[in-house]
């Protein structure tokens, strides 16, 4: 076992190596470039240099005169020594501005994950064991519904209800008006209040899937000769679904949850635009818009660091859930 | 029923059509069988011979399913006695297995109704109609009282949990006041009582460490873990190869004998019937073409399906260019001829045969065929 995690450990530095070289090359070819904006910005000042000029002179500044290979390496220099470098359009170092906007999403996308799990599953779970039910046809066409609905459509729609109908919650924003008088209990209420509509938004537009996979797991399971059994042993409905299906039905799910690892930190770009959360996903967004570079290439490293950790993840946790599988 | 338009497939009209009279077929039966607290009064019943531990009487098991009404089962009628076993022979699609599952209401509902008829159970001193029983009152006669055996052994097993575990389970369900010590020694006792060598060890294995022969013994031991009154083995022996076969076999028949129960086995190899059953049923689409004591059956085979069975076998010894095979096929299950539904592929077809389905016909006290041919030797053979 310890030794299958350090083949897989070791092996994730080489793939990291090549992700992090592939995502250079893409951000240093991407047709908006920070600095060609600031040397045209400069350069349109009355008495100043040329563009050229300016260009060359900033090129230098920031370490984009070298070639790709070269550029890559440097940049790969500095972070082994743990060094990031300044965002570009922020103006701070980037570890810091990760921070800042980082625990927002993180927040959000492990509140909204946990209602999926506890919504999706279940929901799923109960649909199969009632195929063809009301039930099940009702659980269906949510799950539909959360899959097709897109999230900015859905978004505008709590928005019309709940913050201009109701006005239960503000439009948009983190912070409410009195956010500055109110007690830190109140100012953490506050907070809370603000991210409701997010939230439900994440959730309903992503449980769609997950409870249709349990869905189609749980049926299979259900199908199967071992459950026969165990309701010929004269085991109770809910015994056999929830001890002997339900422990079957975790192993292709656990490979899932794996899978959203990076998911918490990657932000919901749409979600947290459309009701203007300074979130990861929407800094994330500006930073690569702007062609920021130290920033974009941190963001995207740490997401492939977490994709990487998160199959690795999954594959130990499938040793655990399936007796079947032993790794050597 | 289904009509089938010109190309042999159903419109998505009449498909919808018969899925709707489905429902409403299946839903009474649902609400019948989801009704709580059943008063017992409503399914006690009376043996009809107390030397049975159970009695099967016109039992009709029918599938609703998309594409028309399969009658699996179609009016089956047999009786087990106590400590005898009765082998259950046809082909693959004939209402073995369906009768079984009838018998553990084990049907996969909603599709799968017992329509009706009467499962008589012998429980020492009273009896219960099954197709009557609530749910409930079934979770405590199955696995206790009624057990089965399964045809595969590969899947049989829940791949998860450990077989130690799997057999607990049964004993501690049934025997709710047995301490937890005791339900393990028990398991290792039955997992020794099966043959399984070195039982302390298999206790903590999972399923997937052990062979098909090893899984089928933790099947048994699973089945006899209480003691039951009725095993059914459903082709215990089908995945195995043939020297495990044999002691599978061999093991079933001494452990009934020890805890006196009786076995009704279902198979389709009529070597191992000749072997096992006291009594043979011979059941074809559904229906039972013949029964009797397994030497009737053997020595004077009456049906012509029976006989074609019994030519259809490999003998040791005789060599042949191809083996015997009955001609044609099973009718389809959903448009059940009204005449013998063996009647297309019998070799000795007489002319009433193209009549309504032939009555039972005794052939001795315990020797019943239903064919034509017999019709005017009605006790006159014996076999």
């Amino acid at each position: 076992m310890r030794k299958y995690i350090i083949k897989r450990v070791l092996l994730s530095v080489l793939i990291l190596f090549f992700v992090g070289f592939i995502i250079y090359c893409l951000m240093r070819c991407l047709p908006t470039s920070y600095i060609e904006q600031m040397a045209r910005q400069r350069s349109m000042q009355p008495g100043s240099k040329s563009f050229e000029e300016w260009m060359a002179q900033l090129s230098a500044t920031y370490g984009m005169d070298k070639g790709l290979i070269l550029g890559y390496f440097g940049w790969l220099g500095n972070v082994v020594r743990g060094n990031f470098g300044d965002s570009w359009y922020f103006t701070v170092p980037v570890v810091e501005k990760f921070h800042d906007t980082v625990w927002l999403s993180f927040v959000m996308g492990f509140i909204s994950f946990f209602f999926e799990l506890i919504i999706a599953i279940p929901l799923g779970i109960i649909a199969a064991t009632k195929q063809y039910s009301k039930t099940d046809y009702t659980v269906s066409i949510i799950a539909l519904a959360g899959i097709s609905l897109p999230t900015f459509f859905f978004a505008s729609l709590l928005k019309l209800v709940f913050a201009v109908k109701f006005k239960w919650f503000d439009l948009y924003g983190l912070v409410g008006r009195m956010y500055d008088q109110l007690t830190p209990m109140g100012q953490l209420l506050d907070k809370a209040n603000h991210l409701v509509l997010p939230i439900v938004t994440l959730v309903v537009c992503s449980m769609g899937g997950l409870m249709r996979y349990t869905r189609t797991n749980m049926l299979e399971v259900l199908n199967a000769d071992y459950i026969r059994t165990a309701r010929a042993k004269g085991l109770s409905e809910r015994r056999v679904i929830y001890h002997h299906a339900f422990r079957n039905t975790l192993i292709p799910i656990v490979t899932i949850i794996g899978g959203t690892l990076p998911g918490l930190f990657s932000g919901a770009l749409i979600t947290e635009t459309l009701y203007s959360l300074p979130g990861i996903g929407f800094t994330s967004y500006t930073a690569m818009r702007s062609g920021d570079i130290p920033f974009s290439m941190f963001y995207m490293v740490f997401l492939a660091i977490l994709t990487l950790t998160g199959n690795l993840l999954a594959d130990i946790l499938y040793a655990v859930v399936d007796p079947r599988v032993r790794i050597s | 029923m289904a009509r089938k338009n010109a190309d042999g497939y159903l419109s998505a009209k009449e498909s919808r059509r018969i899925s709707r009279e489905n429902r409403k077929v299946t839903n009474v039966f649902e609400k019948q069988r989801k009704r709580k607290n059943v008063p017992e009064s409503e399914y006690l019943c009376e043996m009809k011979d107390i030397s049975n531990v159970i009695e099967v009487e016109d039992l009709h098991t029918y599938f609703f399913t998309d594409v028309g009404t399969v009658k699996s089962v179609d009016g089956v009628s047999f009786s087990v006695p106590i400590g005898k076993t009765i082998g259950v022979v046809g082909e693959s699609g004939c209402g073995k297995s369906v009768t079984s599952l009838s018998i553990m209401q084990l049907l996969q509902r909603p599709q799968g109704q017992i329509v009706s008829g009467e499962i008589r159970m012998n429980l020492g001193s009273k009896a219960y109609d099954i197709v009557k029983t609530p749910n409930e009152v079934m979770q405590h006669l199955r696995g206790n009282e009624i057990s089965m055996i399964f045809q595969e052994p590969m899947t049989a097993l829940n791949p998860v949990f450990r077989i130690g575990a799997q057999v607990d389970e049964v004993l501690a369900l049934h025997n709710p006041d047995m301490s937890k010590h005791d339900v393990r020694q028990r398991s290792v006792e039955l997992l020794d009582l099966v043959g399984i060598a070195n039982p302390e060890r298999v206790y903590k294995m999972y399923p997937h460490e052990l062979s098909g022969g090893m899984r089928q013994r933790v099947v048994i031991a699973m089945a006899l873990a209480c003691d039951p009154k009725l095993i059914i083995a459903d082709e215990p022996t089908t995945a195995l190869d043939v020297t495990i076969q044999a002691q599978i076999l061999d093991l079933l028949r001494r452990l009934k004998d020890r805890i006196n129960s009786s076995i009704m086995l279902i198979t389709h190899d009529l070597g191992v019937i000749a072997e096992m059953a006291d009594y043979v049923v011979v059941m074809y689409s559904g229906r039972i073409v013949e029964s009797g004591t397994a030497e009737e059956i053997f020595n004077n085979p009456a049906h012509p399906y029976t006989k074609g069975l019994m030519a259809s076998k490999p003998v040791v010894g005789r060599k042949v260019d191809s083996l015997y095979s009955i001609p044609g096929k099973v009718p389809n299950p959903v448009n059940m001829p009204d005449y013998c539904y063996f009647k297309d592929r019998c070799e000795l077809c007489v002319g009433k045969c193209a009549g309504e389905y032939p009555p039972e016909i005794k052939l001795s006290a315990t020797h019943t065929v239903a064919c034509y041919r017999y019709v005017d030797k009605e006790g006159e053979t014996n076999g």
